[in-house]
């Protein structure tokens, strides 16, 4: 027994178009508002686009200013997250990492979320034949391990942000076409379709114009979740050397340049950024839940 | 625990009961003060359209509310016992060994991961009995519910059974601890009227053997009447009439209960001898402060008094209450609809068949079996003719639709012609006049609008790609079609979320007019819709006929539905044609036997029984038809191996009239004036 979808059997009155629309927006949001998990999420992420947009005016240093003479500093009131390796200061880069990373990460996810729904939709609509051929260089690509295509990319178009971007966007594609596949199968079989077909309507209006709105939900929820895994794998993609590049004050990269050092004692310019990674995970992952649970109706 | 019962308690009273739910922040009053009891051995049935509170009714006694659902006020007891006054463990106790309850949907209602065997017997493990005794007591309980290899059964899981198979597996479940209380919620809603017919008559024959009390709850009157002592009228929340069945049918003293029983097509009702009636307005909104009687906005009999002082239950003789200020002249309630029969202006055809298909037939692969489910078919639509598609599900009446609007490619060799010219099997190869001139209107208006698009939306995309208008020209022909419709055009902005069920099988009626059509498929356009919007959907579409001299191939698993709108009535089984003939000429004797057993199953809602044919077994699996005759197996007149071993072709029995058969037309007249053996063997 639902609630909200309790047939009254009464036409709401002649309200403005929209309405309805409008109140499942406005529950969506409310929703949203009343979900701790989500606003922590959000605060928290909040904190990270105000380090991108503000990174140098919020940072007590330079980040790019070496300074040899006092190197790989332990934290200290001067230095909040000591210095690293050419003494650069790990708290104004840690601030200013936020940058491309919430750049390339979103970036690459939509890419990612545009190129995987169009072939979702495609292979559930078509079905037959153009999901049999589709779907298998689907499955090629899945096997392909993200890092091999990274070296394989960074070699053939060289390496900059853009490169990030693009491998990432091709490597989510085919997760995400899956999902949307699996819903688009489920939509199509729904008698709008039918009827869509019954006045001659073309392919690509069935497909983009009455079934994407319909799979909107979760699309939304796949690109969240999405965007929590693209932070960790751009992270990763930097800290092999196949992402963003130094000296750029990128967290990957910070990392990369002094996990060797842990074992003489010196972890602060490493595990200050591991955290801010972390910690951007987490915090997106958390907005995931909450957009989750705010539109499985 | 609460005092011990009374010798002579009710298996369940209501007393009073208040349930409300929270929605959107605001408690809303569902139930108002529904006061009833059920004597121990009695069968209560609650009628009503959907949105009344029927459901919640049933919920409500189990106290068993969804979260946001609270009883606000009045009393439940069931078998004595005060369930408001208990604790949570007491009342899952009371449901464990006193009541039952059975479902819409049986398929949902088992467990798909676990054995028929376990589910069942689980009843018993949890009343105390060892696992073999368990495992014994379930084989018998099915046995008793007429299931053949109970064995067999046992082993299966539920989706290797039928939705009837199922439905007999639940009430064997229900039936198991002896329930004092069984609650039935539209119990047979989801199954075929052949199907209905036999669970109904294993409850009533259950409910004989356990004396159990039933609680009925079905939005049917047919099966209310056919199954209940006595029967409670609920609207908006509130009982508005009590009283035996018979009583409350036959002399109903609510105007609400006279309209609903003026809704139903019933004793051979025909398009061409009167509309059918119906009930204006809408069911108030759900929680809505109504100050006088619930039903006061939308009665033909309305005084002041009625919208300021809410009626009591008024005794009016016989056991049977009604809550109406005026229930002497309810019966005189005036008519909605004029009862004038709807006069065809578009001139009846010359007999030219618009639409037809010869040799139609349909093979689909299905894990490397060949499933025919349309087999050689040959059938003509006429201008302005209504044929009548009917059969149980899986006879091929949804898959030949499809085929005629090309939505499914017919076999290689199959013909279908429209105006004397051969019409492409794909959509997507016809033209846009022919795509234009077959259209359809759908069983379920919430599957068949986009709910993201708005009503203009829906309607002027219909009449761009179809008609090819815009701008202006376009946005006056939606008005005239919204108008023929009877759609309210300030309500065009709209999703259809926001639209009533009647309203949105209106809009999808209107599109599939958009493009003014030759032949309209109707694939049972009111099977989701509410008696009272049923009947003001059927007249729709008799006066849209009239008006515009469209055809009709009109698909309905409800005969009296089909026989309103019918002028010729096929009879599908396993994708083959059956019987063929005028309206009436099916409808009474003499009839193929198939047809005799589908309109025997038809319950009726003045209650009169009839011989009921029990049509033994399953339907057949497409991929493996039976030999000769295809009905054979099933056949209650089946006469002996020439049925098994030829098939008959369809022929020409009397002028128009057509069967596949062996009998003919005399013998099965005679033989028809009585009802048929009960088959002893069944045969291979």
């Amino acid at each position: 027994m639902s609630t909200a979808s309790v047939d009254t059997g009464l036409p709401a009155p002649a309200a403005p178009a929209g309405d309805a629309e409008r109140a499942a927006q406005r529950e969506r949001f409310a929703l949203l508002r009343s979900s701790k998990t989500f606003l922590v999420g959000a605060g928290i992420l909040g904190i990270f686009v105000i380090c991108a947009i503000f990174g140098e005016a919020l940072a007590p240093d330079d980040p790019y200013a070496t300074n040899p003479l006092n190197d790989l500093a332990a934290p200290s009131s001067d230095h909040w997250f000591g210095t690293d390796r050419v003494g650069r200061d790990v708290f104004s880069r840690v601030i200013v990492g936020a940058r491309d990373i919430l750049v390339v990460a979103p970036a690459a996810t939509l890419l990612g979320t545009v190129i995987g729904t169009a072939l979702g939709l495609i292979t559930g609509y078509y079905r037959g034949a153009v999901d049999d051929v589709v779907s298998r260089v689907i499955d090629a690509f899945l096997a392909i391990p993200v890092v091999i295509l990274g070296i394989l990319a960074i070699t053939a178009l060289g390496p900059s942000n853009l490169t990030v971007i693009i491998v990432i966007g091709v490597v989510f594609a085919p997760v995400i076409a899956r999902t949307v596949r699996a819903a688009v199968l489920q939509e199509r079989e729904m008698e709008y379709v039918a009827a869509a077909q019954l006045r001659n309507e073309k392919a690509p209006y069935v497909m983009f114009a009455e079934i994407l709105p319909n799979v909107m939900g979760p699309v939304m929820v796949e690109f969240t979740v999405r965007l929590g895994y693209a932070v960790f794998t751009v992270a990763t993609l930097s800290f092999l050397g196949f992402g963003i590049q130094p000296p750029a004050p990128d967290w990957g990269v910070q990392v990369y340049e002094h996990y060797g050092l842990i074992s003489g004692g010196y972890w602060w310019p490493v595990l200050f950024p591991a955290l801010a990674i972390g910690i951007l995970v987490i915090a997106v992952n958390m907005i995931a839940d909450g957009i989750a649970k705010a539109f499985e109706r | 625990m609460s005092a011990a019962p009374a010798a002579t308690a009710h298996a369940l009273e209501l007393d009073a009961l208040e349930v409300a739910y929270r929605v959107r922040g605001q408690w809303r009053r569902v139930l108002r003060g529904v006061s009833l009891q059920i004597a121990e051995g009695e069968s209560y049935g609650l009628v009503g359209e959907s949105g009344c509170g029927k459901s919640t009714a049933a919920f409500a006694a189990l106290r068993y509310l969804p979260r946001n659902g609270r009883v606000s006020s009045g009393g439940i007891r069931v078998a004595g016992e005060d369930l408001l006054a208990m604790s949570d463990a007491d009342v899952r106790r009371l449901r464990a060994t006193k009541v039952s309850m059975v479902y819409q949907n049986p398929t949902s209602a088992l467990n798909p991961a676990i054995r028929i065997g376990e589910q069942v017997a689980e009843v018993f493990t949890i009343q105390g009995s060892s696992e073999d005794e368990a495992g014994d007591r379930a084989r018998e309980m099915l046995e008793k519910v007429q299931i053949s290899d109970p064995a067999g059964v046992m082993r299966r899981y539920p989706h290797q059974l039928s939705g009837g198979m199922n439905q007999r597996v639940i009430i064997a479940m229900a039936l198991a601890k002896d329930p004092a209380l069984l609650i039935l919620d539209e119990p047979t809603t989801g199954l075929d009227a052949t199907v209905e017919s036999e669970v109904l008559d294993l409850v009533a024959a259950m409910r004989k053997e356990f004396s159990s009390s039933v609680l009925f709850i079905s939005h049917s009157l047919e099966v209310i009447a056919r199954m209940c002592d006595r029967v409670g009228v609920l609207y908006a929340g509130r009982v508005v009439e009590e009283g035996p069945v018979g009583e409350v049918f036959d002399n109903p003293r609510h105007p609400y209960a006279v309209g609903l029983l003026r809704c139903i097509p019933r004793g051979g009702a025909r398009k061409d001898k009167g509309r059918l009636d119906t009930i204006p307005g809408f069911l108030p909104g759900l929680g809505a402060e109504l100050a006088g009687c619930v039903f006061a906005d939308r009665c033909g009999l309305v005084q002041d008094i009625c919208r300021e002082k809410e009626p009591d239950l008024l005794d009016v003789g016989n056991d049977h209450t009604s809550r109406c200020h005026f229930h002497e002249k309810a019966q005189s309630l005036p008519r909605v609809e004029s009862p004038a029969p709807v006069k065809s202006e578009a001139a009846d055809g010359d007999g030219t068949p618009i639409l037809l298909t010869r040799n139609m037939r349909k093979t689909f692969h299905q894990d490397g079996h060949d499933v025919r489910a349309v087999e050689d078919l040959t059938l003509e639509l006429g201008e302005g003719e209504t044929l009548g598609l009917v059969g149980e599900s899986g006879s091929g009446k949804t898959t030949l639709a499809r085929l005629l609007l090309g939505l499914t490619e017919p076999d290689e060799g199959s013909i279908v012609e429209l105006d004397g010219r051969q019409l492409a099997g794909k959509i997507s190869k016809r033209d846009r006049e022919q795509v234009r001139a077959v259209q359809i209107v759908f069983q379920n208006p919430d599957a068949a609008l986009n709910r993201r698009f708005s009503i203009h939306r829906i309607i002027a995309r219909a009449l761009t790609m179809l008609v090819g208008t815009k701008g202006t020209a376009m946005e006056s022909r939606l008005q005239d079609l919204a108008h023929s419709v009877r759609f309210d055009v300030r309500l065009i902005r709209q999703r259809p979320a926001q639209l009533s069920g009647g309203l949105k099988q209106r809009v999808a009626i209107a599109r599939a007019f958009a493009g003014e059509p030759r032949v309209v498929v109707c694939d049972e356009p009111t099977s989701a819709l509410d008696v009272s919007v049923q009947a003001a959907i059927l007249n729709l579409l008799a006066e849209l006929q009239a008006e515009k001299g469209t055809a009709y191939l009109f698909i309905s698993h409800d005969l009296g539905v089909v026989r309103y709108l019918s002028d010729r009535i096929a009879v599908l089984y396993l994708g083959r044609l059956m019987e063929l003939g005028d309206a009436e000429t099916v409808f009474g004797p003499p009839q193929h036997p198939y047809t005799e057993a589908l309109l025997s199953a038809v319950p009726q809602a003045d209650g009169k029984p009839r011989p009921r044919i029990r049509l033994e077994g399953e339907i057949p699996s497409h991929a493996d038809p039976p030999s000769g005759c295809v009905f054979h197996t099933r056949c209650p007149r089946y006469i002996g191996d020439i049925c098994r071993d030829e098939e008959p072709e369809l022929k020409e029995v009397e002028p128009g009239h057509h069967w596949r058969c062996h009998y003919s037309a005399e013998e099965l007249r005679e033989l028809q004036q009585t009802a048929p053996p009960q088959r002893e063997e069944s045969a291979p």
